[in-house]
């Protein structure tokens, strides 16, 4: 028995390190690489470390090949703009489809979940002629505003916050003389806070990671990169120089390493609370 | 729901009413008064809120919707004349060698999502009890799903290049380099490759939702089961896996519509090329280099049609299986049915 409760734990603690082992291993071996001079690159071996981890050369040049600056500049506005845009339409759409009776209710919602349903990618043939024809193509609003849409997953988190807001609170409010506007701001949507941030984190993580849609809107590499778009710099020309690649993935992944160190909790339960209803 | 809207209801009328005493005054017509009452209030709340969200629903999903299923009949490309074909694009579909053919490769992705299911519970079930440095461990499994795509694409590229990280490991546990394959050129196995870089992203986020399940079953059970000395399997047979027998299901089920639509692995890693392509790299490729627009609109209605289906399948097993919400499954109500008839047949 005492054996076999042995046995157990080995196993358990043998799985665990060797999938944290391959979960972080191509990311270490990124690092290491980012720090080697281009000669080291050339000469050794992958594993081997670098001669000096201060070596930041690699950075400075990657930084500068990608435009990361503008880069950094243009998702920094993106995700600000996108995550106030979608939390807004989320919580809006919710509140009326949580708090008012009337007819296309249930059609609204089937609406969006059916959307849902439509592969996103495929959806991009003709979404392109949309942006074309409003001219909305290398435009950095134009981009935002096609990010702004709420998605069905939003909207289920924000209504199963509003069921448990009792509406009496609302009723007080109106009674008290607030307009349906006022109860909407001023009442619930502190109260909202949770979902705000769930929502937040799963849009924020999203929209900071996208690339496809932005590549497609977003033409001139120069002026609009962003920072997941600024990496396709390296598929050209750069394209075996893995120094300078993987300097670029690392300060890439960077912001995302800070934001999960620090809100960690916030991430694995927004996650469970969003895959549960979606 | 209802009860909440006969309550609305009710403070519309008070507001109405408290409206209606300043008509007895004789006020004069005050247009943000007008704007603050009740009724109109209301309605004009509802409509500013929805607007926004409904109006981007609109141009963004189902006017292109609509729009692709207009272009799949046309011979077209993004700017410049375009000729009604019927349901020529169609039949090219099904019978061009590089279209439909390319859902055969969905093949890998649905193995290795369900490999992807299995790991991710197994590390779960481990993960939902005490553990020595089981924070650390989670964190670092679940990491790679907030890298992006495309910086996932360059990691791998570069771990799988010859000579690179994945050999040189391979080569420490002995083995020739000469005896490996290239992962990424050589055909019988470059998908398999590309696969398990899903597997490695998508893991941990699964193994976080399953540790939520299993967080969320009543812990009392648990306690239970310790004192009458159940062990490790018996736990997880018995306590964990039927209170999150659902949430694998369905994870199931999204592991097979995902994996018709796989899009992001083999279009960052190899573009596509040494027979990696899958049908939506495939269609990208028409779309926007070869910029076949109608084959390409006719290949996603296609691929919907399929994911629609496979939706719809879902919904009845689940119906039938675990049935919807409070109701029970269909299956279980027939058995208790049929039971109750053989116990009445008895009695008589």
């Amino acid at each position: 028995m005492k054996l076999k409760k042995f046995l157990w734990t080995l196993i358990k603690y043998i799985t665990l390190i060797l999938g944290s082992v391959i979960s972080v291993l191509p990311v270490i071996v990124c690092v290491i690489t980012a720090f080697k001079t281009p000669e080291e690159y050339a000469t050794t071996n992958v594993m081997t470390l670098p001669a000096s981890w201060f070596y930041v050369n690699n950075f400075i040049e990657a930084w500068q090949k990608a435009n990361m600056g503008v880069a950094f500049r243009n998702s920094a506005i993106i995700l600000v703009c996108v995550l106030f845009g979608s939390v807004l339409t989320g919580s809006m759409l919710a509140y009326v489809l949580n708090r008012f009776k009337f007819p296309g209710n249930g059609l609204i919602r089937s609406l969006f979940l059916f959307a849902s349903l439509l592969p996103g990618i495929a959806m991009q043939v003709s979404v392109y002629q949309i942006m074309y024809s409003l001219g909305w193509i290398n435009s950095l609003p134009g981009y935002i505003v096609l990010m702004c849409g709420t998605d069905v997953m939003s909207i289920y988190i924000f209504i199963q916050y509003f069921e448990n807001i009792p509406t009496s609170l609302d009723e007080s409010a109106i009674m008290d003389g607030c307009t349906y506007f006022g109860v909407f701001f001023r009442v619930l949507l502190p109260l909202l806070k949770p979902a705000v941030i769930t929502v937040m984190i799963l849009k924020g993580v999203g929209t900071y990671n996208e690339y496809y849609a932005a590549n497609l809107y977003l033409q001139d590499k120069n002026r609009l990169v962003t920072v997941a778009t600024s990496l396709f710099k390296f598929t050209g020309p750069l394209g075996n120089q893995y120094n300078y690649i993987c300097a670029g993935v690392i300060i890439t992944m960077i912001p995302a390493l800070i934001i999960f160190v620090l809100c960690q909790k916030q991430i694995y339960s927004g996650l469970t609370q969003g895959a549960v209803k979606g | 729901m209802d009860c909440g809207a006969r309550k609305d209801w009710n403070h519309s009328l008070t507001v109405r009413k408290r409206g209606n005493d300043m008509n007895t005054k004789r006020a004069p017509f005050n247009f943000i008064k007008w704007i603050q009452s009740g009724k109109v209030n209301r309605r004009l709340c509802m409509v500013t809120f929805m607007l926004a969200p409904l109006l981007l629903l609109l141009v963004f999903t189902y006017i292109p919707f609509l729009k692709m299923f207009q272009f799949s009949f046309y011979d077209m490309k993004y700017i410049g004349a375009r000729k009604f074909v019927g349901l020529k694009n169609y039949s090219e579909v099904f019978s061009r060698k590089d279209c439909f053919q390319a859902l055969k490769l969905s093949g890998y992705y649905i193995v290795a999502a369900f490999i992807q299911l299995a790991i991710a519970l197994w590390f779960a079930s481990v993960l939902s009890f005490k553990v020595k440095g089981g924070g650390l461990y989670k964190g670092f499994m679940f990491f790679p799903y907030l890298v992006c795509g495309i910086a996932v694409g360059f990691i791998f590229k570069f771990f799988y290049t010859r000579g690179f990280v994945l050999d040189t490991v391979l080569q420490w546990f002995g083995f020739n380099l000469d005896s490996l394959p290239y992962w990424l050129k050589d055909k019988s196995i470059n998908n398999i490759s590309i696969a398990a870089t899903s597997v490695w992203r998508y893991m941990g986020q699964n193994m976080v939702l399953f540790i939520g399940a299993i967080m969320s079953v009543d812990s009392s059970l648990y306690e239970a089961a310790a004192i009458d000395g159940a062990s490790g399997f018996n736990k997880f047979r018995y306590i964990i896996f039927p209170s999150i027998k659902t949430i694998i299901v369905l994870n199931m089920i999204l592991a097979i519509t995902g994996s018709l639509s796989v899009f992001e692995p083999p279009y960052v890693i190899t573009n596509g090329e040494f027979g990696t392509g899958t049908y939506f790299v495939i269609m990208n490729k028409l779309a926007h280099v070869s910029q076949k627009v109608g084959l390409a609109s006719a290949m996603a209605i296609v691929l919907f049609v399929l994911i629609l289906f496979a939706t719809l399948l879902q919904k009845a097993g689940e119906w039938y299986f675990l049935g919807i919400g409070d109701q029970e499954a269909i299956r279980t109500v027939r058995r208790q049915k049929k039971q109750n008839r053989q116990r009445e047949a008895d009695n008589r």
